[in-house]
């Protein structure tokens, strides 16, 4: 579905992003792991065409995306922080965002409605609390049903409530077969979310596999403690290697 | 287009500056009218609006609105909208919208006081130069991440081209009195759209007898059908080159 | 008052003398056929009257005093070979004429009507189309032109002569004249006592009035437009210039009015509008410029370093580019209650004077003065603030050269000009 070719990002002296290869395939849902500053973000808005690579190519469908936008109507995205024009109205940035993805016949509103943000629809979006934000966020990458789904930091800033309404729905899409992308730093969240876990650390993917290998190697049975042990047998094995 | 356009126009709207800056410009004008018989001097004085005043109230406005509708920009660019698409909405729902502010405040009261042909170039040069001037802004806001270092660089292209350059050429034309600068100067006039859209307004008002044998060389160009359509092109260069310049820039930019 | 006293005179004493005198009428159908023949059987004071006809008879010279009427305007035409009439005598009256293409030469002054020697002469009513010169006079006395029509179309100012020409007289009164096309509409050199009244000179090549060491003259209700270099006024003294319209003498060295080397003399209750430059002086001295109008001028006034003792008191400066100018730094001249509409002070005893002077020459004035393509940045930011800075603190431009009386209000002169 989409795959990164040996790509580069350069932010002045920093490598955000060093030949990094993945492949997304069709029907899978990838935890996206790293610690903070890893280049999590700068991965995911380099899928969106947010930021240009320095170097290497980035394929969807089998075609590069350098200055092509058709192929964003296949993904809905979920920023981290959602940034809205800040005086519209909640209603107003939802019927603009029909209007622009106007090719749309049928929206999906599941997370409107079980966020309850319809009795929102008047309030300014500068009014919002930032869990609202995140709420108007989440619907807002649902809605046009999109086959691949990239949320960054989907649960952050959301009450326990929404953030299992969230999951729920999650996985109902991952039900129906729809590739996630997924970050988040509350590993626990993940677990059930996800199918496969790419760890990537310094700009550089360092594992990427299937969650159910990643437990079988390090003996775990949760992901966060799987990913830590994991951690400690890299340290191990570089201190031999020196 | 034209739905993304009509969110920045609505956008622009619901700041109410556009309506301050209309009326400010509609009430100026009118007072002007009545405060002057002589629609001439009126003119005048509103030369002095669309030369000092319109150029740094567009680029600074621009600047500002750029960075206003970062967050616009951005969840635009997530939707299946090319970026090209994105910027230039944006620069022509703010041009088209200084532009109209600009016609209806000053142009309303001129039609409703009867126009003249200097009146015309006025609206002529006032237009295009608020569109020189957003696609200046336009150009620092895609230079820099940083909305004070971009308005900074608006004001610098402001001082630069309404002060600073007419600095130096006075110093050319001083120093170099003795020699036949007709053409230099032409050419100098041209490389600053204040200056040129100055002369044109001078031109039409007539001051260039008092300008000696410069005088002459300059009327006898800009008074032909060429030397309009000359400095129109040269200002309208000033509008596209930017342009594409930002647009360029902001097609390869990270956000 | 004296010079149109004797005007009155001689307006009168010929008829009085041709009432005695008999008529001899010339015309295609009448028994003499040309004018030449008629001045052979004529006697001092007699009438001839021309009927309506194309007269072709060369030079035509007038030797005794007579009064020669054209009926139907006859035309006197020159073929472009000669002077059409020479005037040698006195009391002679040339009335209802066409003058028609006279010689063009570049040796002699060759004239429709050329008067030497004379006195009490009338020229009336008469129309002359392209002559090389108009009416010429030299060393006559106590003579008038009035009523006439001139009208030239040369191109180039060496293929034609002046309007009306005066050499070395005295006493002439130019009065209600039409003057298009020449190379000077009225040209006055050596003449001195004369009235210029009610002409209108316009569209002329190089001068609408030209006017040279002649003393003691006044023009007045006179109107120069559109003329070359406008009006010239040079090495004269006590001239008076009254209630005249100088306008739209516009281009690169055009003047409203040119004064140089005048001394003595009265420039009161003109109007000056849209010249280049309204009044251009140097080496000018004791003129005094009252209840003038400076509208829409390039410059009002252009004031060389070597005027001085010049009063400008209660004009009206309106809409010019710049109101004053001058090259030099010490200005000897007395510049009070005018009306200048850059003027920005307050008036706090409200007594119609504003209570801070005003400085009618602005630094970037005296910057153009040196160095004219400087002009190029007229209106620009940057001139708009070194004139601030100026006004704000003076240092360059010339201290004493301010108003310190200056009106609130623009004066109305209309009901004294009318």
């Amino acid at each position: 579905m989409i795959s990164l070719n040996k790509v580069n990002k350069q932010f002045g002296k920093l490598r955000a992003l060093q030949e990094v290869s993945l492949a997304i395939a069709l029907g899978k849902s990838y935890a996206l792991l790293g610690p903070n500053g890893s280049g999590k973000t700068t991965l995911i808005k380099s899928i969106l065409g947010l930021v240009v690579p320095t170097s290497g190519d980035i394929l969807f469908e089998g075609k590069s995306i350098l200055n092509q936008c058709a192929y964003r109507a296949k993904i809905g995205y979920m920023p981290q922080i959602g940034h809205f024009p800040q005086n519209m109205k909640i209603g107003q940035l939802i019927d603009m965002m029909k209007n622009i993805r106007g090719e749309v016949n049928e929206i999906d509103d599941d997370l409107i409605r079980d966020f309850k943000l319809y009795s929102m629809y008047d309030k300014p979006m500068h009014a919002l609390s930032g869990g609202t934000r995140q709420k108007v966020s989440a619907a807002l990458a649902f809605m046009f049903k999109a086959p691949v789904l990239i949320l960054d930091e989907p649960t952050a800033g959301l009450d326990p409530l929404s953030v299992e309404i969230l999951k729920e729905k999650i996985i109902a899409e991952r039900g129906i077969g729809k590739v996630l992308l997924i970050t988040s730093h509350i590993l626990s969240d993940l677990d059930d979310l996800a199918g496969d876990v790419i760890y990537i650390q310094d700009g550089k993917v360092q594992y990427n596999d299937s969650i159910h290998n990643l437990k079988e190697d390090t003996q775990e049975k949760r992901l966060g403690k799987a990913i830590a042990s994991w951690l400690g047998q890299q340290e191990f094995l570089s201190n031999i290697t020196k | 287009m034209a739905r993304i356009i009509k969110y920045v126009f609505y956008d622009l709207l619901r700041t109410r500056f556009l309506l301050f800056y209309t009326l400010f410009l509609f009430v100026s004008t009118f007072a002007l009218f009545q405060l002057d018989s002589d629609p001439n001097k009126v003119i005048l004085s509103l030369m002095n609006i669309v030369l000092m005043v319109m150029p740094l109230i567009s680029v600074v406005f621009a600047t500002i609105h750029f960075y206003n509708s970062y967050e616009f920009i951005e969840l635009m660019l997530a939707q299946p909208i090319n970026r090209k698409v994105v910027f230039l909405s944006e620069y022509a729902g703010v041009a088209l919208s200084l532009t109209s502010g600009f016609l209806i405040g000053v142009g309303v009261p001129i039609l409703f006081y009867g126009a003249g042909h200097s009146a015309v170039m006025l609206l002529l040069v006032g237009t295009l130069l608020t569109i020189v001037f957003v696609s200046l802004a336009f150009l620092s806001s895609v230079l820099t991440r940083d909305k004070a270092k971009a308005i900074g660089i608006a004001l610098l292209f402001w001082f630069y081209f309404s002060l600073i350059y007419d600095g130096l050429l006075l110093w050319i034309i001083y120093s170099f009195s003795d020699y036949p600068l007709e053409k230099v100067t032409l050419a100098l006039v041209s490389l600053n759209p204040v200056d040129l859209g100055r002369i044109m307004m001078l031109l039409t008002l007539d001051v260039s007898a008092l300008m000696g044998y410069t005088g002459a060389f300059y009327r006898e160009f800009f008074g032909s059908y060429i030397g309009l359509l000359f400095s129109v092109g040269v200002l309208m260069l000033w509008i596209v080159i930017p342009t594409v310049l930002s647009v360029s820039i902001f097609s390869r930019k990270d956000l | 008052m004296r010079s149109q006293f004797y005007i009155l005179l001689f307006l009168i004493c010929p008829n009085v003398l041709s009432l005695e005198a008999k008529v001899i009428e010339v015309g295609p159908q009448k028994r003499i056929l040309s004018i030449k023949e008629a001045l052979l059987l004529a006697k001092p004071h007699d009438t001839i009257l021309v009927h309506s006809g194309h007269y072709k008879e060369g030079n035509i010279r007038i030797t005794q005093a007579l009064t020669i009427i054209g009926k139907d305007y006859p035309i006197l035409d020159g073929l472009n070979q000669v002077e059409i009439m020479t005037v040698l005598a006195n009391d002679v009256t040339i009335k209802g004429f066409v003058f028609q293409n006279t010689g063009v030469s570049s040796m002699e002054d060759l004239a429709a009507i050329k008067a030497n020697n004379a006195k009490r002469l009338l020229v009336t009513e008469n129309r002359f189309i392209d002559s090389f010169f108009g009416i010429y006079f030299s060393h006559c006395k106590n003579s008038r032109i009035i009523a006439n029509n001139l009208k030239a179309s040369a191109k180039e100012e060496h293929r034609i002569g002046n309007g009306i020409h005066m050499w070395q007289s005295d006493s002439i009164l130019v009065s209600k004249n039409e003057i298009s096309g020449h190379r000077d509409g009225i040209y006055f050199e050596f003449v001195t006592h004369s009235v210029i009244e009610y002409n209108k000179s316009y569209k002329n090549l190089r001068y609408g009035l030209h006017f040279m060491f002649s003393h003691n003259d006044e023009y007045r209700y006179n109107h120069f437009s559109q003329n070359g270099a406008g009006v010239a006024v040079m090495y004269t003294q006590g001239v008076k210039m009254f209630n005249n319209v100088f306008e739209e003498n516009w281009g690169d060295s055009a003047y409203g009015l040119l004064l140089k080397d005048i001394r003595d003399s009265e420039v009161v209750n003109n109007q000056f509008l849209k010249n280049s430059i309204a009044i251009y002086m140097e080496g000018s001295s004791r003129i005094s410029f009252r209840k003038n109008t400076f509208r829409e001028n390039g410059y009002g006034i252009r004031l060389q370093a070597s005027c001085d003792e010049n009063d400008f008191v209660q004009n009206n400066f309106q809409l010019n580019t710049f109101d004053m100018a001058t090259n030099g730094n010490l200005v000897l001249n007395t510049i009070n209650s005018n009306f200048w509409d850059r003027y920005e002070g307050y008036d706090l005893n409200k007594d119609g004077i504003g209570d801070v002077a005003y400085r009618p020459v602005s630094l970037y004035s005296m910057v153009v003065e040196r160095v004219p393509g400087a002009m190029l940045l007229w209106r620009s930011f940057l001139v708009f603030l070194i004139d601030k800075a100026e006004k704000a603190l003076p240092v360059v431009t010339p201290e004493n050269l301010k108003d310190d009386r200056p009106s609130m209000k623009p004066y109305d002169f209309t009901q004294q000009s009318k």
